[in-house]
């Protein structure tokens, strides 16, 4: 037992529903529990806070949480634990919600000026939680988990019950989480917008088990992977970024270059490695590199292999760079035909979108 | 000042105050615990124990106050119980008028605080064990502000029941002055006598102060419709 993860081995019995899950997970970055509803991927989660009691043992980062009889009750673990719907306590403002636990764990007097600055809820503080719009409660609800300092934090679909609109507005909190606090995730969604945005780590839950563990790249480079079932396939790529020249960023894949409008990555800073997406559908293949064409963003891949796309007119070629990682090119059987491609064959990618996914401080 | 009511009139309204004040604050003690088992218990006793609780709603006041004046007799369990201990016998004090009311008032506080307790639910508890609340800690810091309300419903219809108690007390108390002659046994009396203008003016004062308080009670509840 690695000193440096949460080894998990429980099983949790109900009428209709078993969880057993003996999984290790890695004990740093955002760790996804993605699955379907039912899945049991919110009740792991519960049996990690100690909110549910199953059978079994839990082990974080050597601590021992649960052993046979043992069993460390949810108000003594360290973690923090954000919930769908923030549940924040009617009866205190903002600023009594922030210091209901902040006061138990013994953090008096802690700043907590970073973390209402982090997530931008400084002007909420004397608000009583129902005069609170859902993404401002959300928000206040990882607020108050993180004025905890935590060494772990659990969160239960914190996205879940708010719009479109509100989401935009959180993930780039979520984001700065990630990236600015060296705390432990676990990040329970069945969004996979959320897990690519998100995740270093995915674990695939269905039937109350674990059908998968393993790190996002490898999870995005299946080409039945969960994470798009019935949608076009999106790749995960990790780009340095470089100087900006003629108000185009350069980033660099494996020895060539994407170029994106600075003002799309303000976070890009020249050092920096940035996570990139790229959706199947925005890649096309040519056998040449083409300087006569509008779409900048060219890079040279090998076709690691062809199979059916979810669209039954079209496949999804797997594309690997020189340094391993992985692209797709969603195109038509047709253009296949035409262009007799191959495992093998060196092609040139053309990418016409590139999303920043925020920056990787791994 | 004195209202036209007799010095033995007030003194029955001072012995009927201190009765349901006295009432109330043990029940809030003991109504509590039971309110907060029924309302988060998945025991099969719930059923039975809230049947127990519901009891004095239904029986007449004379069946609960002649099976208390058993149990507090000197053959009772309570009697047993005062006797070992040294005490004067309850029944016909004031102690035992405490003790049979709170019997007979336990579903009025009991009822609003379990209702109060439910509609608090788990989701608060939880919170606050994740933010580092013992179970004792959550329950006072999250459970009884959040469920205030009730307990002031529960208090307010526990003292006016108690102050309309009348054949429990006839039962318990008997009709001792400055001990347990409250106001509705003295009501009870000046009629008896006849005094019937003495009965005209202690009623007419029980009935303001029971419209006062359910005007309160009911002017006070937020109303749902609005807000």
């Amino acid at each position: 037992m690695a000193a440096d993860t949460i080894d998990l081995d429980l099983t949790l019995r109900w009428p209709e529903f078993t969880l057993r899950v003996a999984q290790s997970l890695p004990g740093r970055g955002v760790t996804a529990l993605f699955g379907h509803s039912g899945s049991g991927k919110t009740t792991l989660l519960r049996c990690v806070a100690g909110l549910e009691r199953p059978q079994g043992t839990l082990r974080f980062k050597g601590q021992s949480w649960q052993d046979g009889n043992i069993f460390l009750p949810a108000y003594k673990r360290p973690l923090g634990y954000v919930f769908q719907d923030a549940n924040l306590f009617p009866h205190l403002s903002v600023r009594g919600n922030l210091r209901y636990g902040m006061k138990r764990a013994g953090r008096g007097m802690v700043r907590i000026d970073d973390i209402v600055e982090l997530l931008g809820i400084g002007h909420l503080l004397e608000r009583k939680p129902a005069r609170l719009s859902g993404g401002e409660r959300q928000r206040v609800g990882i607020a108050r988990a993180l004025a905890l300092q935590p060494q772990l934090l659990l969160m239960d679909e914190p996205l879940s019950a708010l719009d479109i609109k509100r989401k935009q507005e959180i993930l780039p909190y979520l984001e700065r989480l990630h990236n600015e606090l060296d705390i432990p995730i676990l990040y329970v969604t069945h969004a996979p917008a959320e897990v690519l945005r998100l995740a270093d780590h995915v674990v695939m839950m269905g039937g109350g088990q674990v059908q998968a563990s393993l790190p996002l790249r490898e999870a995005v480079a299946q080409p039945d992977s969960p994470l798009f079932a019935g949608q076009s396939h999106v790749a995960v790529i990790q780009a340095r970024a470089e100087e900006a020249t003629d108000g185009l960023r350069r980033l660099q894949v494996a020895g060539q270059w994407l170029r994106v409008p600075e003002d799309a990555c303000s976070s890009c800073q020249p050092g920096k490695t940035m996570r990139l997406q790229l959706a199947a559908r925005d890649v096309s293949i040519s056998l040449l590199h083409l300087p006569e064409i509008s779409i900048n963003n060219q890079l040279q891949a090998r076709v690691v292999d062809i199979a059916p796309a979810a669209h039954p007119v079209n496949v999804l070629v797997r594309l690997e760079l020189g340094d391993g990682q992985l692209l797709f090119a969603e195109i038509t059987r047709a253009s296949r035909e035409r262009l007799e491609l191959h495992p093998g064959m060196l092609v040139w990618a053309l990418v016409k979108a590139v999303a920043l996914a925020g920056d990787m401080t791994a | 000042m004195s209202l036209l009511l007799t010095a033995e009139d007030w003194q029955t309204i001072g012995l009927t105050i201190k009765l349901a004040g006295t009432v109330t604050l043990c029940l809030f003690v003991v109504g509590t615990p039971i309110a907060w088992w029924l309302g988060r218990t998945a025991s099969r006793l719930k059923g039975p124990i809230g049947a127990v609780v519901a009891l004095p709603l239904v029986l007449p006041p004379s069946v609960l106050g002649f099976y208390l004046l058993l149990a507090m007799g000197p053959y009772g369990f309570i009697g047993h119980f005062t006797n070992w201990l040294g005490v004067h016998p309850l029944p016909f004090t004031f102690w035992g008028l405490v003790v049979a009311s709170t019997f007979y008032s336990l579903p009025f506080m009991v009822q609003p605080l379990q209702n109060a307790f439910e509609a608090v639910g788990d989701k608060p508890l939880e919170a606050a064990a994740t933010l580092r609340a013992s179970p004792w800690d959550a329950f006072f810091s999250v459970a009884l502000p959040m469920a205030l309300p009730g307990f002031l419903t529960g208090g307010i219809l526990t003292f006016a029941h108690t102050v309309g108690e009348f054949g429990v007390v006839l039962m318990i108390g008997g009709n001792l002055p400055g001990e347990t002659r409250v106001a509705s046994v003295q009501i009870y009396d000046h009629v008896e006598a006849m005094e019937y203008a003495g009965a005209h003016r202690l009623s007419a004062v029980m009935l303001v102060f029971s419209f006062l308080v359910l005007l309160g009670l009911y002017a006070w509840r937020p109303n749902p419709k609005k807000a």
